[in-house]
C-alpha cells in the first residue's frame, strides 16, 4: 500500500487534519483533498508559477513542495487571499486594465505581485517585470499585468488609482 | 443586411460599442473561483494515464498489461485493439485540399506507434498517480522501425514510407502561378533567400484537459473539455462513438488558453471518451506537462525557399516561392494538416501589388508529434517570407524599405481589390496604417539614432511587417470541404421577469473576451445597461448552434449574431409595451432598461414592469396578443469568403554581437481591424499575440535529434517569452468596417502573432546590416545570430 503521513496544517486560517499519500505534492493537496482548486498545476516543475501559495508567509512553487513538508506550517491560498480583502485593489486593478485573459496564471501572479508589494512600495517597470518573470502567462503578454501592478503601487503609495 | 435607420446598431444611444468597458464573468478568475476541467470532480470519477512510444517509429509486437492490472488502485488496462470496438478511426482530409491523403488514426495506435509521445495503452485508476504506476507497469515488446526525421528528406527514394497504403510519405502539394514570372526575373534585379521556421507549439497553461462522463442507461454521453469548439466535438464524439448527436454534451467551462491548440481531434481525448464508454464510468485525462509537449499539436516547421525581382524604380516584379513543410504522421482531423501550407501560398505579398508570382508548397509526413493549426496559420511564415524579400530587395538596390513599402502596398482608395494569389480583398487601409505607424514611432529619429549609437559600436535594428489576416471565415474555410465545422454563429437573447438580459451564444471563451463583446453587442442592441446581460457560452445542450472561437471570428461573426437578435428582442419588448401602453412600438425606444418615447426620451415604462405583466399577468393583455421575450438569429459571412484585416508592425531591438543575444526595446504596431467592440479587449489580443510571436521569433522551438526523439520537452528546456524580457508594445488603429455585417467588426486574435515574427527578424538583419550578413532561421537564437556573424561553426 501506499506510504501515508497525517499532517496538522492551518489552510486560509482553518486548522485541517489530513492524510496524505507520502509523495503528494501540496498543490494536489489543496486542490483535490481540500477542494481549493484556485491554485492550479501547469507543469508540475516548478517552472510556470500557476501552482504559487504562501507557506508560512513565503510565496512558494505548490509543485515543489510535498504536502508532509507543510506539516504545522500555515498555507495561504488565492481563495484565503481573496476572501480576506488583501488583494482586492490588485484584483480590481486586473480586472479593469484586464491584466488576465484566461485567468489560469493569475492566482499565482496576484500572490506574486503582491509578494513585491509587501517588500518594495515603488517599483520600477524593470522590477515588476523581474519579480513576475517566473510566472508564466500565455495570453497578456504582460504590459497589462506590469501596468496594474504599477497602478496598484500608487495607489497604496497614495498617488491616484489610474 | 445594413440596417440605415435609428435602430442601426452604431447609431444607438448608449451605446458600448467602441468602450473598453471590463469584461462581465471574470471576477470569478481573479479569486481562484474558476471551473477548469481539471476541477470538476464527478462520483466514481477514474483517471487515465497512457502509455506513450518511447521511438519516433516502432512496430508493436506485443503489449502485457498483466502487472499493471494487478497494481493498486488500477481499474482497466486498455490496448488499442480493445478501444477500436468503441471508437472508430477517423481521416483528416478535406476534399477542397484536392489530393490531401491521410491514414486511418485511431485513439489508441494499434500496430505501430509513429511519433515519440503517441499513446499505444490506457491505464484507468482512482487517481492519476496510481495510474501513472499502472504505466509503468506495462511492458510493451517494441521492434524500432526506421524514422522519417528529416522533411528534406521525407520524399527522397530511399527514406522508408511512414504508411504502406498510401505510397509515399507526401501528403499534399499545391502549386500556383499568376503572371509572366519568368520575364520578371529575367529583367530586374533579383534576390533569394532560404526561411526557416522551427517547430514550437501552444504551450497553453492550462493543458490539454477532458472528462468524459456516458450514462449507458439513457445512451448519454457528457464531456466536460478544454476546447474551443463544443459543437463540432459534440459531432465528432458521436460520429465515431456510434451515438446520436443530440445524446451528446459537451460543456466548455473555464479554458486555461487555447491559441488554436484546443481545436482539434487528439487521439488520447478520443480514448478517453471511449473509455468511459467502455468502462460505463467518469474517466478523466488530464495531460502533464511533458505528455504535453510530445502530444499537442505543434505548428510551423517549414522551410521556404524564395526570390523577388525588383525594379530600378522599386516596383516589386515577381515573387516566387518554393515551401516543404513537415506535419508529423497524420493529417490532423478534422481542419486537416495542410491548412497552414495552403495559407502561405494565399498569403504571400498579399499586401502587394505584384503581378507576377509562382508558388509551390509541399506537405510531407514523418515520424514527430502531428502538426496542424495555431494561431495565426500561415501569417507569421507568409509575412515574415515576403517582408523579408522586401528588406533584401530594398537593399539590393538601396532603397530605403519604407520607400519600397510606399511604392508596393495596395493604395487603400483602390479597393474592392484582388490580390495576386487570388485573394479577394473588400477593404483596407495599408497605406494608411504605414502611414501612422512611422508617425507613432518616430521612424527618422529612430534612424538618426540608430546611426549614432553605431557609432558607439551599440547594433539597433529597426524591423517593419506590413501583414493581411484573415478573419471571420464563411463556409469557404471548411465545410466546404466536407468537415462538419460551421462558419456560422447562432445566438439566442431572452428577457427574464425582471427584465434582465440571458444572451446564449455559440461561441465560445478562453479568455478573449468573446462573453464581453457579446454582452456589449447584446446591451447596445436591447437598449439596457451592461450589468442587466448575462452571457452564457460553452454548453452544447443551451447554447444555438455555433463554430466557437477560433481564426478572429468570435466578436466579427458571433457579434453580428448578437446585433441582430437584440434588435429582435428588443422589437418584441416594444410590441408588449405598445399594447400596454397603448402606443405604436415604433414611436417608442429602450434605453437603460426603460421603454421611452423615440422621440423624446419621455420614460414610460420599464422592462422590469414589462416582464412582471408579460410573465404574471398576460390575462391584462388582449387576447389576441401573445408575447415573445426571445429571439434566435443568426449570421454567416457570405459576401467574402473571409473578412481580410491589416496592419503593420515595427520592432526595434539591440544585438549584442559579441554575445548574439537579442534585446527587445519597443515594439508598435497600427492594426484595422474594423469596427472596434472593446478597445482594450482588442488591444490586449494584440499584444498577447505579438509576445507569441516574439517567442516564435527568438525563442521557441521544439528540437529533436536524429533519432526523431524531442529533446527539450519540458518548461525548463522550451523557452516560452516571460515578463523580463518582453518590450512595452503601443498600438493604434485605423477602422474600415466591413459592410458584409451591421456591426463592421473583423476580427483581431492573430494580427500579433502573423505580424511580429516578420518585424522582429527583419530588426535583427537591420542591425546586422554593417557586417554583410542575413538571418532567416526562426529562432533567431544566440547561435543562429553568432553562426550568420561567423563567430561561432553550424553543428
Amino acid at each position: 500500500m501506499e506510504p501515508m503521513i497525517d499532517l496538522q496544517i492551518t489552510v486560509n486560517g482553518e486548522e485541517v487534519s489530513a492524510r496524505v499519500p507520502a509523495r503528494q505534492t501540496l498543490v494536489d493537496f489543496l486542490r483535490y483533498q481540500l477542494e481549493l482548486t484556485g491554485s492550479h498545476v501547469g507543469c508540475e516543475h516548478g517552472s510556470c508559477g500557476a501552482c504559487t501559495v504562501r507557506l508560512d508567509g513565503e510565496i512558494v512553487r505548490g509543485c515543489l513542495v510535498l504536502a508532509a513538508q507543510a506539516d504545522g506550517a500555515g498555507v495561504e491560498t488565492i481563495e484565503g487571499a481573496s476572501d480576506s480583502g488583501e488583494l482586492t485593489d490588485l484584483q480590481d486593478a486586473f480586472h479593469t486594465r484586464n491584466a488576465l485573459q484566461c485567468g489560469y496564471c493569475t492566482p499565482g501572479m496576484l500572490l506574486t505581485a503582491q509578494a513585491l508589494l509587501a517588500t518594495n512600495s515603488a517599483p520600477s517597470r524593470d522590477e515588476i517585470r523581474a519579480h513576475i518573470s517566473g510566472n508564466y502567462c500565455r495570453c497578456t503578454g504582460y504590459q497589462a499585468i506590469v501596468d496594474a501592478v504599477e497602478s496598484v503601487a500608487a495607489s497604496r503609495r497614495g498617488e491616484g488609482t489610474s | 443586411m445594413n440596417d440605415t435607420s435609428l435602430h442601426a446598431i452604431l447609431d444607438r444611444p448608449n451605446s458600448y460599442i467602441g468602450r473598453s468597458v471590463p469584461r462581465p464573468n471574470i471576477r470569478r478568475l481573479l479569486q481562484g473561483r474558476g471551473t477548469y476541467v481539471d476541477d470538476v470532480h464527478l462520483p466514481r470519477m477514474l483517471h487515465v494515464a497512457f502509455v506513450r512510444s518511447p521511438y519516433a517509429h516502432a512496430a508493436i509486437e506485443a503489449i502485457d498489461t498483466a502487472a499493471a492490472k494487478a497494481a493498486a488502485g488500477v481499474f482497466a488496462v486498455v490496448t488499442g485493439a480493445e478501444l477500436a470496438e468503441y471508437c472508430t478511426p477517423w481521416v483528416g482530409v478535406l476534399s477542397h485540399l484536392e489530393g490531401l491523403k491521410s491514414q486511418p488514426q485511431h485513439a489508441l495506435a494499434i500496430k505501430k506507434a509513429c511519433w515519440q509521445g503517441e499513446a499505444v495503452a490506457a491505464v484507468v485508476a482512482n487517481t492519476r498517480a496510481e495510474a501513472e504506476d499502472g504505466v509503468g507497469l506495462v511492458e510493451v515488446q517494441w521492434r524500432e522501425l526506421p524514422a522519417v526525421v528529416d522533411m528534406e528528406r521525407a520524399l527522397d527514394a530511399g527514406t522508408p514510407v511512414i504508411h504502406a497504403d498510401l505510397g509515399d510519405n507526401l501528403a499534399w502539394q499545391r502549386e500556383y502561378e499568376a503572371g509572366d514570372v519568368d520575364a520578371a526575373f529575367a529583367t530586374d534585379t533579383v534576390v533569394e533567400e532560404v526561411f526557416t521556421f522551427g517547430r514550437h507549439t501552444g504551450v497553453t497553461l492550462e493543458p490539454r484537459a477532458i472528462l468524459a462522463d456516458y450514462q449507458a442507461s439513457e445512451e448519454h454521453l457528457t464531456v466536460h473539455h478544454s476546447n474551443q469548439a463544443p459543437h463540432m466535438m459534440q459531432n465528432i464524439f458521436a460520429t465515431h462513438m456510434g451515438l446520436e448527436e443530440h445524446n451528446v454534451r459537451v460543456i466548455c467551462g473555464d479554458v486555461g488558453g487555447s491559441f488554436g491548440i484546443k481545436v482539434h481531434t487528439y487521439a488520447d481525448e478520443m480514448a478517453t471518451v471511449a473509455l468511459s464508454v467502455m468502462l460505463r464510468r467518469p474517466v478523466k485525462f488530464i495531460a502533464d506537462r511533458l505528455e504535453s509537449f510530445v502530444s499537442d499539436i505543434h505548428a510551423r516547421d517549414h522551410v521556404v525557399r524564395a526570390r523577388v525581382a525588383i525594379a530600378d524604380d522599386g516596383r516589386i516584379t515577381a515573387i516566387e516561392i518554393n515551401d516543404l513543410t513537415g506535419v508529423g504522421p497524420y493529417s490532423v482531423y478534422p481542419r486537416t494538416s495542410a491548412v497552414e501550407a495552403n495559407q502561405i501560398v494565399n498569403l504571400i505579398a498579399a499586401q502587394y501589388t505584384v503581378e507576377n508570382y509562382r508558388a509551390r508548397t509541399r506537405v510531407v509526413f514523418q515520424n514527430k508529434v502531428p502538426m496542424c493549426q495555431y494561431r495565426a496559420v500561415g501569417h507569421p511564415i507568409a509575412t515574415a517570407v515576403t517582408e523579408g524579400l522586401v528588406d533584401a530587395a530594398a537593399a539590393a538596390i538601396n532603397m530605403d524599405p519604407i520607400e519600397v513599402r510606399r511604392r508596393n502596398l495596395i493604395a487603400d482608395d483602390s479597393y474592392p481589390a484582388k490580390a495576386v494569389t487570388g485573394l479577394m480583398f473588400e477593404g483596407l487601409s495599408h497605406q494608411q496604417s504605414l502611414a501612422r505607424l512611422l508617425e507613432m514611432m518616430d521612424y527618422d529619429g529612430l534612424r538618426a539614432e540608430q546611426t549614432r549609437r553605431r557609432a558607439e559600436g551599440v547594433h539597433l535594428g529597426i524591423g517593419i511587417a506590413t501583414f493581411v489576416e484573415l478573419t471571420n471565415p464563411s463556409a469557404m474555410f471548411y465545410g466546404v470541404g466536407g468537415a462538419r465545422i460551421t462558419a456560422q454563429e447562432g445566438c439566442t437573447v431572452r428577457m427574464d421577469a425582471k427584465g434582465n438580459i440571458i444572451c446564449a451564444a455559440g461561441v465560445t471563451e478562453q479568455g478573449q473576451g468573446a462573453e464581453a463583446v457579446m454582452a456589449q453587442v447584446t446591451a447596445t442592441a436591447v437598449g439596457v445597461p451592461l450589468d442587466k446581460v448575462r452571457v452564457i457560452t460553452g454548453d452544447t445542450d443551451v447554447t444555438p448552434y455555433g463554430g466557437g472561437t477560433w481564426a478572429s471570428r468570435a466578436a466579427g461573426i458571433g457579434g453580428e449574431a448578437a446585433v441582430q437578435a437584440g434588435k429582435v428582442l428588443r422589437g418584441r419588448i416594444l410590441d408588449v409595451a405598445g399594447t400596454i401602453l397603448q402606443a405604436e412600438p415604433a414611436t417608442l425606444d429602450i434605453r437603460e432598461s426603460r421603454v421611452v418615447d423615440m422621440a423624446d426620451g419621455r420614460d414610460r415604462i420599464g422592462l422590469d414592469e414589462i416582464g412582471r405583466i408579460a410573465y404574471f399577468r398576460p390575462d391584462t393583455l388582449p387576447k389576441e396578443f401573445q408575447s415573445e421575450l426571445v429571439a434566435t438569429r443568426h449570421y454567416v459571412p457570405k459576401q467574402y469568403p473571409f473578412a481580410f484585416t491589416n496592419g503593420v508592425q515595427a520592432s526595434l531591438l539591440e544585438v549584442d554581437i559579441e554575445t548574439g543575444f537579442v534585446t527587445l526595446l519597443k515594439h508598435w504596431v497600427v492594426e484595422d481591424c474594423g469596427t472596434v467592440i472593446n478597445p482594450q479587449l482588442v488591444d490586449e489580443q494584440i499584444r498577447g499575440g505579438i509576445v507569441q510571436g516574439i517567442g516564435a521569433a527568438l525563442f521557441e522551438h521544439c528540437q529533436y535529434d536524429g533519432d526523431g526523439q524531442l529533446i527539450n520537452g519540458s518548461m525548463m528546456d522550451y523557452l516560452t517569452p516571460m515578463a523580463a524580457e518582453m518590450p512595452d508594445i503601443e498600438i493604434a488603429h485605423v477602422v474600415t468596417p466591413t459592410a458584409d455585417s451591421e456591426l463592421g467588426a473583423k476580427g483581431a486574435g492573430e494580427a500579433g502573432t502573423a505580424g511580429a515574427p516578420g518585424a522582429v527578424l527583419n530588426a535583427i538583419n537591420d542591425a546586422l546590416r554593417p557586417m554583410d550578413v542575413r538571418l532567416n532561421v526562426h529562432p533567431a537564437t544566440p547561435e543562429q545570430i553568432l553562426t550568420a556573424l561567423g563567430t561561432v561553426k553550424p553543428d
